[in-house]
């Protein structure tokens, strides 16, 4: 076992154990905070395929943004702490059915693919340089279409926030 | 390229190393008899009035929207300007078209107060 | 033996980040007494130098008090996670060329990696998690309001941050911070080549480090003392740490990216070079971020506060469109001059 292996298995557990806790916890802070490790892991995950732009953004998307919001969000709720939520299981024969199914279909497209992989040492050391002029070229349709969809999360925000003053006004 | 992230894993390491140090040395070094009043919450001196655990304004959580939305255009924005100059115009035309796209959201959240802090 | 030498790096450079802050606090206390027509500490040894040391003795003699109220294990998270990522962000900056020691060639940079700027910024959005969780888990008001204005400041003035960079880069072509220091040669500065780029990211870097006049967070009158009002000896230490080990930090970020990071001017013309050059360098770097700490300080006891709304307008309102308009100027000005 290499040292690449050994960090491999420590991301490994890592991500998977604090995914266990996001599920099974029955403290939503503490699910929260695991979750923080699960992206933290994924990361990590990244950076040994080589992606280090995505890892990164990783890091700044997803733990320094939507982390945050959801951690606001626990918090900010009145007696968030000392109600125990419901982690037990609804509806558990849909469930089977829905989850197979994506599983399978997960499962299927991993092995339809026929990956392309290189030894470790052949790995580019950047990523965000082919990313933008691929961005720009082949997949500039994509790109512009991901302007879109900011645009419409931005005025669903404004929605949001409209809702909450007039609310106020109200009151 | 992984071996440029061992010594930013080894700095990780000794800096979570270091805080978890410092922050038990005066738990070590340090008195310990705990009074009922000195455990209390801070509250200028007076009887602590109600929980802290209160309904806080949406508006934090406006904020933190918001940044995740101009957050990810920011990192939209990274790639592209690494290769500004291979791109060239077509590149600054194509960016210039995101961004607009993009302002144009950003003037309506403004009409409509969100960035408002009252 | 490379994994060796990286250790050594990073234990001078973690110990000299840390005796630099500790006297940054220091001569914050003694700018500050001249400001204020006072004299300052000067008792602990000549002119008060050994007083970091006997301010660390105190708060590791003090006794720990956690509330009764708090959140125990996030309550001791919080501090772990504000002074790691304060000492860690320092990781990528060059501070130096390179030296060369016994036949080795050494990089004065303890990691250089091909996203350096990006995990500056990925670090400074991980600061939110060391206030936010201070503020909520002492389970008081006072912290509860400063760990939230904390953090919806820094989340608001991270993007400016973000865009304000991206000129810089666009310049250098280049996500390395020793690539950027690099096309920074003679006075070729970013600072000359992007002025705008260099106040949004300076004002921002206030704002992130929750420096005065944005150190709303801490507004004494206010707030007592913000998110850290419940906690006490060397937890409390740590808070302070990571707050001026922040600013030391933007200082050197500042410095790296907009003001020639170790580049002295004409040193090839003087005939300078080797390993005397490289050490002239590291003093260089070094004292540019000293200017920049002062700065800091200056600014601190001389410009009133802002009020929160303003902060947040000014974030929002201001920095983000200029910030914008900035690279459009940039991506405009290498289209037609090159």
């Amino acid at each position: 076992m290499t040292l690449i292996d050994v960090i491999f298995w420590f991301f490994a557990a890592v991500t998977l154990g604090s995914a266990a806790v996001v599920v099974f916890s029955r403290n939503i802070i503490y699910s929260a905070f695991a979750l923080l490790f699960t992206f933290f892991g994924v990361a990590g995950f990244y950076v040994l395929l080589g992606a280090d732009f995505i890892a990164i953004t990783q890091l700044l998307i997803y733990v320094g943004g939507i982390l945050v919001l959801l951690v606001f969000g626990v918090m900010l709720t009145n007696k968030v702490v000392s109600v125990d939520i419901k982690s037990g299981t609804l509806n558990a024969g849909v469930a089977m059915v829905v989850v197979s199914l994506t599983a399978g279909t997960i499962a299927g497209i991993f092995y339809a693919t026929e990956w392309k992989t290189a030894p470790a040492e052949m790995l580019q050391p950047t990523t965000a340089g082919e990313l933008g002029t691929m961005m720009m070229t082949s997949y500039l349709l994509p790109f512009e279409v991901a302007s879109v969809v900011l645009l419409v999360a931005l005025i669903g925000a404004a929605m949001v926030s409209r809702r909450d003053r007039s609310k106020q006004e109200a009151a | 390229m992984l071996e440029y992230y061992i010594p930013l894993g080894i700095m990780i390491l000794f800096g979570i190393a270091f805080g978890i140090v410092m922050s038990k040395a005066s738990e070590w070094f340090g008195p310990k008899n705990p009074t009922d009043v000195k455990q209390s919450t801070y509250e200028s001196g007076m009887e602590p009035v109600k929980s802290a655990r209160e309904r806080v304004s949406v508006k934090y959580y406006m904020v933190a929207m918001l940044f995740i939305i101009f957050d990810i255009e920011v990192v939209f924005l990274y790639p592209w300007a690494v290769n500004f100059r291979k791109l060239g115009m077509f590149g600054f035309v194509e960016m210039f078209v995101f961004i607009a796209m993009l302002m144009v959201g950003y003037l309506y959240v403004w009409k409509k107060g969100a960035l408002k802090w009252e | 033996m490379e994994t060796l030498i990286d250790i050594v790096k990073i234990v001078t450079v973690m110990g000299i980040l840390l005796g630099v802050v500790a006297y940054v606090v220091l001569l914050e206390r003694r700018v500050a007494a001249a400001i204020q027509n006072r004299i300052g500490p000067n008792r602990v040894g000549w002119q008060g130098l050994l007083q970091p040391l006997a301010d660390v003795v105190k708060l590791v003699m003090k006794e720990d008090i956690v509330p009764r109220n708090a959140h125990r294990f996030l309550h001791d998270l919080a501090p772990i996670i504000s002074i790691s990522i304060a000492m860690t962000t320092f990781a990528v900056i060059p501070f130096g060329d390179s030296i060369t020691l016994f036949g080795r060639t050494i990089k004065l940079q303890i990691a250089d990696i091909n996203i350096g700027v990006l995990y500056i910024l990925a670090m400074t959005s991980l600061g939110v998690y060391g206030v936010t969780l201070s503020g909520w888990s002492s389970n008081s008001k006072y912290s509860l309001l400063g760990g939230l204005r904390s953090s919806a400041q820094m989340l608001s003035y991270e993007i400016s941050m973000g865009l304000a960079v991206i000129g810089v880069i666009m310049i250098a072509g280049s996500l390395r911070l020793d690539r950027i220091v690099e096309m920074q040669s003679g006075w070729m500065w970013n600072i000359v080549l992007q002025p705008i780029g260099f106040i949004t990211f300076t004002v921002a870097a206030f704002a992130e480090t929750n420096r005065h006049p944005f150190d709303l967070p801490e507004a004494e009158p206010e707030l007592v003392g913000g998110y850290h009002t419940e906690y006490s000896g060397l937890k409390f230490g740590l808070f302070f740490l990571a707050e001026y080990s922040n600013m030391v930090v933007a200082s050197a970020l500042i410095t790296t990216l907009f003001l020639g990071g170790w580049q002295i001017p004409y040193a090839a013309e003087m005939g300078l070079s080797g390993n005397l050059l490289s050490v002239l360098q590291v003093g260089a770097f070094c004292a540019k971020v000293l200017l920049l700490v002062l700065f800091f300080i200056i600014v601190r006891w001389t410009i009133p506060r802002f009020r929160y709304d303003q902060l947040m307008s000014l974030g929002w309102k201001v920095m983000l469109p200029l910030a914008i308009l900035n690279i459009l100027a940039t991506g405009l000005a290498i289209l037609l001059i090159g």
